[in-house]
């Protein structure tokens, strides 16, 4: 599902964020990203959503090389990949139904498969019943949950995930690792970058472990 | 494909009436923007009323093209019958009225105010006059008809004046010309001002333009919205146009009524006719559209998420 072979990455700026990096992530797995701040996590899940592109080498998602994605595919091609972000990125002047409905919406789908498909979204996040309401309305994890809706509300083969718990506390965390899985068990490719060990530890994934640029090791935490 | 039809025109839809609520959450700053688009719309498009209303004015003075030709005094009645018809025949008249030397001295007497002095005379001063309306036609074939007539031996001298309504025909010509740099100015004032509050709006939704390209939103998906919203601030401004040129029209007619009652006739303003009221809406519309594309076109693309 994702490749790496090789990639380096440059920034403008001139700082190498990510420096030869090779690894492989199957369908249906689920993985973690971990290393410190600055090892190049999000370079690395930016460079599999097409936000940047490898400066050296290739990054194949579902066998497309991301380097012969002309700009114009770039949404086409994300709408295969649900991303979660650490600050959800919701839309605050529009009801959670809506923020759900987003990219079910922007995919043209009818509007009798974006109800049912947003509902169905919001159950397996455990929301079902507050879609009326705005996200102002909800506990920071239940912001995330609506986040996580949202990413996987399309079905999408691969999810990505920046820091999906960072600003929760350990309980929440857990459950929003817990809701991974479970998306995880129905066949649906898994990434998430983070810097908890203790909960990486604990879920016992693969773990991929980057350490300035470069990939620090990989296996079986 | 029936349902990707509908889907793109449900599509349509919600972005117009999404653009309308919009415009409506923020009153104060859409209505300032909606004025300032209704004030540059109606400049050129009251005018061009004016220039319409001056041109048929002018086209209801054609009469003043009639000219008098005045027949010697020895011509008596019976002959300047006879030569009203002859010349009424001609292709290049369209219309001869005789005015006798009896109605003329009864004409002059009740009007010019010299009754009395008049009645001291023993003989009518006034000869037998024809009162032709040329069959229209260039200057040139209005002049050599009055030539024509001149040369008849009945005929004394023809008197034309059509210099006057020709300086009316240049100014009026003058101001069109005006008007339409003014029209044209006025429409890159409004294409300008409608770009520039889309370009805020931009801004102001630069977070969610990021979210929606992060999800997968096509570059046509987010250009959308803020295209409705230009064809909503150039529709409205226009419709706001449309009365204001309306109530101004209502303003000065009463004045305009009076002031034609003078001149002893019943002219009345001209509005705005259908097809002109279309294409001043037409016009905002696509005005609107068009600063919201130069906008967009400009200022979208370099809204990445990173």
């Amino acid at each position: 599902m994702i490749q790496f072979t090789s990639v380096h990455k440059r920034y403008p700026n001139g700082r190498d964020a990510l420096n030869g990096i090779s690894f492989e992530i199957a369908k249906g797995e689920m993985a973690f990203l971990t290393g410190p701040s600055g090892a190049g996590k999000s370079t690395l899940l930016k460079l599999v959503a097409l936000i940047e592109r490898p400066s050296r080498g290739t990054v194949l998602i579902n066998n497309h090389n991301t380097s012969r994605i002309r700009r114009r595919q770039i949404p086409y091609f994300r709408r295969q990949i649900g991303i979660v972000f650490q600050d959800h990125k919701l839309l605050h002047d529009r009801t959670i139904f809506d923020n759900v409905a987003l990219p079910l919406v922007i995919a043209a789908a009818r509007r009798r498969d974006i109800e049912r498909r947003v509902r169905a979204a919001l159950d397996q996040v455990g929301l079902l019943g507050r879609e009326h309401g705005l996200p102002v309305t909800l506990s920071a994890g239940e912001q995330q949950r609506v986040g996580i809706a949202r990413a996987v509300a399309s079905r999408p083969d691969l999810v990505i995930a920046d820091e999906p718990t960072g600003n929760l506390d350990p309980d929440l965390s857990l459950d929003i690792m817990r809701l991974f899985e479970r998306f995880n068990e129905v066949g649906v490719t898994i990434l998430i970058a983070t810097h908890d060990l203790e909960l990486v530890e604990r879920l016992g994934h693969r773990q991929i472990k980057l350490e300035a640029g470069r990939l620090a090791s990989e296996g079986l935490s | 494909m029936i349902h990707r039809a509908r889907h793109y025109l449900s599509l349509h839809a919600q972005n117009l009436l999404g653009a309308y609520g919009r415009l409506a959450r923020q009153p104060v700053g859409s209505t300032m923007t909606v004025v300032v688009i209704a004030i540059a719309l109606a400049l050129p498009a009251g005018m061009r009323v004016l220039v319409n209303n001056i041109d048929a004015l002018s086209g209801s003075w054609a009469g003043a093209i009639d000219f008098s030709a005045y027949l010697r005094l020895d011509v008596d009645t019976e002959r300047a019958t006879e030569l009203a018809d002859t010349v009424e025949r001609r292709a290049d008249v369209a219309q001869v009225t005789h005015v006798s030397r009896d109605d003329a001295l009864a004409e002059f007497k009740s009007y010019s105010g010299f009754g009395d002095a008049l009645d001291a005379l023993d003989d009518n001063p006034l000869p037998h006059a024809l009162v032709v309306r040329p069959a229209g036609g260039t200057r040139a074939e209005i002049q050599a008809l009055a030539d024509a007539l001149e040369a008849l031996p009945e005929v004394d001298f023809v008197q034309i004046d059509t210099a006057w309504v020709e300086r009316l025909r240049a100014i009026v010509l003058l101001v069109e010309r005006i008007v339409d740099i003014a029209t044209v100015l006025l429409a890159l004032a409004v294409v300008l001002v409608i770009g520039n509050t889309i370009r805020l709006e931009i801004n102001n939704r630069r977070t969610e333009i990021e979210v929606v390209k992060l999800v997968g939103g096509s570059d046509a998906f987010i250009r959308r919205p803020f295209l409705y919203m230009g064809l909503s601030y150039g529709l409205t401004g226009a419709i706001l146009a449309m009365l204001t040129i309306g109530v101004s029209l209502l303003l000065i007619a009463e004045p305009v009524r009076a002031l034609a009652g003078l001149y002893g006739s019943a002219y009345e303003l001209r509005g705005l006719t259908a097809r002109e009221a279309g294409l001043l809406l037409g016009s905002g519309a696509i005005l609107g559209w068009l600063g919201a594309g130069i906008a967009t076109a400009r200022h979208l693309r370099a809204i990445e998420p990173t």
